[in-house]
């Protein structure tokens, strides 16, 4: 997507940043969130680059910034600090931030509710949803053993949650959109699993706290 | 001693205010060159109660003077209407039990308070309070004041939030800003304190409960989780000692007295003042007079606390919801300060450091720190202060209504405002001209169970066949926490337009119409009193040259001085019944120049008149 554009108050050409080299006004915000930041398309982000590089932009963006100013900068204000806010919220965290990377690189991402089992976690799905059954019919002596399974399912998640951090990092270090692409695949794969084991783990927790209440 | 960085270079701004509209009271306050300051009424006290009684001549009577009507005429006075902003009479049926407002037919959307003849609603009566206010700041400051920002709970809704708007512009205000009020007083804490961390805010006020989490970091103020209760505060246990109160008083009166309007106010606000002395000493009288009959008591504190400990124990939930929300533990809460004056409560003060383990501030007047945090958000807009800023969030998510009677959650709570979303919507008939989209606003999963915030007419799309159109819908929640949403036709590429269908509240043209009528009742504006006080001015420096002229010194003047003053005079008279008060004191001025030489004069012979005395 081309960023270039003529500065709508002056006429300044090729304006490719927030705000005119020329006559210093906000221009109409960047939609995606890396160019918004001023980041290249990388998967390994440092938080607390982020929240540094999050509240300096605050800082110019803000519509409170923009009380005295014309219509047009106020709206490009409201504009642009919410696509700030939103970039933020998802490029500070690892499982949005790669779905997004994916999303724009073309990836269809797996339904949040897609019900199909992945093959190895075949067996232990059942016995959880035995274990499930057995307490919504009153047999409250399988609550070690839910909690055990639970335990299971976030040590499962913790892994996943390594495994995709190193992933990240070979994402950044491919020479090209082929290479990254292939990476992405298998990301692609790891998200839809862990989606799956979050999913697992809501459902006890559902159980758990509508037995308490 | 100040820490601000304060720029008042552009001398010709606008002033901007800070107001907290309160349940119980209400203050403003304003910026000044060594910080943030509320302004006193001509009572001495900058808390205006907010209590507004409607006269017989059509005026309101507002404040402390309104509190005597309270009981006087019940059916004309009003108080806490902040818990019914944005409300409809089904989500207040409960309450109102012991409010003793008539409320009129036609209150589902609005509710509609019949006072004497009139009904009014609550941003009409809100609208009250903010122009005694007003009024105090242009008394104080001697300038007229268009611009505020007001301050609202954190957990108040859309609707809640559109009223509060509502208010200011029927008050002749322009509202910059709604900030939420533990972030404003987050925002007076942090004036003197200049160390980052992270800050709990607890803010029991009159009629809410909002807990904020926020870190603060060189300057920037990031709300991380908000949660509350809008109903919730000081009035539930004034409710409550009321209702016992009642309870014992039929017994020992053999009457029940709690459908006499002026009987209920009379032991309100005798069991108010025990509740506030119970905060400094452990035992308090409850003494009630009533029509020769009387009520004596003796309060325990301990009692009283085991009276209101589910109250209390009310705010916990919330707090453990935002800590859980910004994903912290109480160890990693630095500081707790504590807001409204229903902190002063003793009980609160210990279950709130029990909650967060360490002791909370109390350091800050639990009254005055929102309108004064509310004057500092007025600064950073106005651009004098300019190393602060408030990252503020949404207390609830928001979402629309899908198939089979789902919520699908678009913006979640908590998070940083402003926020968008983004949905393309589609026809499912050929030719489809509207497409309707209900909003709704919190937690809950089910339509049935939620709150609905309003409905958005997609109207004149272009016929197509199902399924063929592609309405691009941007919602997007504003620095205030409003909602605004816009259309796009994706493939037209033009805007579509939006008709807005509130589900509570006020329509834009409801309330400039009251904006219309309140003008009109505005005699007492601005202007007008500009123009009152000049002539008053006027009078006083008439009847200083008169007595001047039959004094001694009038003929130390020579003939053309003596002309001169009279010229003067003359000019200030032709003005006098005029309107515009600057051309008055133009003239002043000039009698004023005129008559200097006659004023030392006399001051001369007054001296020498006196050295002469003191030679006897
Ligand atoms: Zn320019």
């Amino acid at each position: 997507m081309s960023t270039e554009h003529n500065c709508w108050q002056c006429g300044t050409p090729d304006v490719a940043s927030l705000f005119c080299r020329y006559c210093n006004s906000l221009q109409a915000p960047i939609p995606n969130y890396y160019e918004f930041f001023g980041l290249n398309c990388q998967l390994a982000l440092n938080p607390d680059h982020l929240q540094k590089q999050f509240y300096q932009l605050s800082r110019l963006l803000h519509p409170d910034r923009y009380t005295r100013r014309s219509e047009q900068e106020k709206h490009y204000s409201l504009q642009a600090s919410s696509i700030l806010n939103d970039a933020y919220r998802v490029l500070r965290d690892p499982i949005r931030r790669s779905e997004y990377v994916l999303n724009q690189a073309g990836f269809e991402i797996g339904d949040p509710r897609n019900k199909e089992v992945p093959p190895e976690l075949l067996e232990e799905v059942f016995e959880l949803n035995m274990a499930l059954d057995e307490l919504r019919m009153g047999d409250t002596e399988v609550l070690p053993q839910l909690d055990e399974m639970r335990q299971h399912f976030l040590d499962m998640m913790a892994e996943m949650d390594g495994e995709l951090e190193s992933q990240f990092l070979t994402h950044d270090a491919q020479p090209d959109d082929e290479a990254r692409r292939k990476v992405l695949t298998g990301i692609r794969a790891i998200l839809n699993r862990r989606r799956y084991i979050r999913n697992l783990v809501d459902e006890v927790d559902k159980q758990l706290t509508a037995r308490n209440a | 001693m100040s820490t601000f960085q304060i720029d008042f270079s552009s001398v010709n701004k606008k002033r901007i205010v800070g107001i907290d509209l309160g349940t119980t009271n209400s203050l403003i306050a304003f910026m000044d060159l060594t910080g943030p300051e509320v302004i006193p009424g001509a009572d001495g006290s900058a808390l205006l109660p907010s209590i507004v009684s409607l006269n017989d001549d059509g005026t309101f009577t507002t404040g402390a003077a309104a509190r005597r009507l309270l009981i006087d005429r019940p059916d004309r006075t009003v108080y806490s209407v902040k818990r019914l902003m944005g409300r409809g009479v089904d989500d207040v049926r409960n309450e109102l039990r012991l409010f003793p407002f008539h409320i009129a037919a036609g209150s589902e959307q609005v509710i509609r308070l019949q006072l004497g003849d009139r009904q009014l609603t609550p941003p009409e009566i809100s609208a009250q309070v903010l122009r005694e206010l007003k009024h105090r700041a242009e008394e104080f400051l001697g300038e007229e004041i268009t611009q505020a920002v007001i301050t609202v709970p954190a957990y108040f809704n859309d609707a809640q939030r559109q009223a509060t708007k509502d208010a200011g512009r029927i008050a002749g205000l322009e509202v910059l800003r709604l900030v939420n009020e533990p972030t404003a007083a987050s925002l007076a804490y942090g004036l003197d304190k200049r160390k980052d961390g992270v800050v709990a805010v607890y803010d029991l006020g009159g009629g809410t409960f909002d807990i904020s989490i926020l870190r603060l970091k060189e300057g920037i103020f990031e709300v991380l989780a908000t949660n509350g209760d809008t109903h919730l505060g000081g009035d539930d246990i004034d409710n409550r000692m009321l209702s016992i109160a009642l309870e014992d008083i039929a017994t020992e009166w053999g009457e029940d007295v709690s459908t006499n309007g002026e009987a209920v106010q009379t032991i309100r606000q005798a069991v108010i003042e025990a509740k506030e002395k119970l905060s400094f000493v452990p035992t308090a009288a409850l003494e009630i007079h009533y029509q020769g009959k009387q009520y004596l008591r003796e309060l325990r504190r301990d009692l009283f606390e085991q009276l209101i400990k589910d109250i209390v124990d009310r705010t916990l939930g919330p707090c453990r919801q935002a800590m859980r929300d910004a994903g912290l533990q109480p160890e990693q809460i630095d500081e707790v300060v504590m807001v409204g004056g229903s902190t002063r409560i003793p009980l609160v003060r210990s279950a709130v450091e029990t909650l967060f383990r360490a002791k909370p501030h109390t350091d800050l007047n639990p009254d005055e720190v929102v309108a004064l945090g509310a004057a500092v958000q007025a600064a950073i807009l106005s651009g004098d202060v300019q190393d602060k800023l408030l990252l503020d969030v949404t207390p609830l998510s928001l979402g629309i209504e899908t198939m089979g009677g789902v919520v699908s959650k678009l913006i979640h709570r908590n998070s940083t405002i402003p926020a968008s979303a983004t949905e393309v919507f589609t026809t499912s008939v050929d030719g489809q001209q509207n497409v309707l989209i209900h909003v709704l606003q919190g937690e809950r999963e089910l339509v049935k169970d939620g709150r609905s915030l309003a409905r958005f007419d997609l109207k004149d799309l272009a016929p197509v066949p199902a399924g063929m159109a592609r309405i691009e819908v941007r919602f997007l929640i504003d620095a205030n926490g409003i909602l605004n949403v816009t259309a796009r036709d994706l493939r037209s590429g033009k805007e579509q337009s939006v008709e807005v269908k509130p589900s509570y509240g006020l329509t834009d043209e409801q309330v400039e119409a009251m904006v219309l009528e309140s003008f009109e009742k505005a005699e007492d504006d601005f202007q007008a009193r500009q123009v009152r006080e000049a002539r008053v001015e006027a009078d006083t420096i008439f009847s200083a040259v008169d007595k001047a002229r039959s004094n001694d010194a009038w003929h130390t003047l020579d003939s053309e001085e003596q002309a001169a003053v009279d010229l003067a005079l003359n000019e200030l008279h032709m003005v006098y019944h005029g309107e515009d008060h600057l051309l008055i004191r133009d003239r002043i001025e000039k009698l004023d120049n005129t008559t200097r030489r006659l004023a030392e004069n006399m001051m001369n012979t007054a001296v020498r008149a006196a050295l002469k005395g003191t030679k006897v």
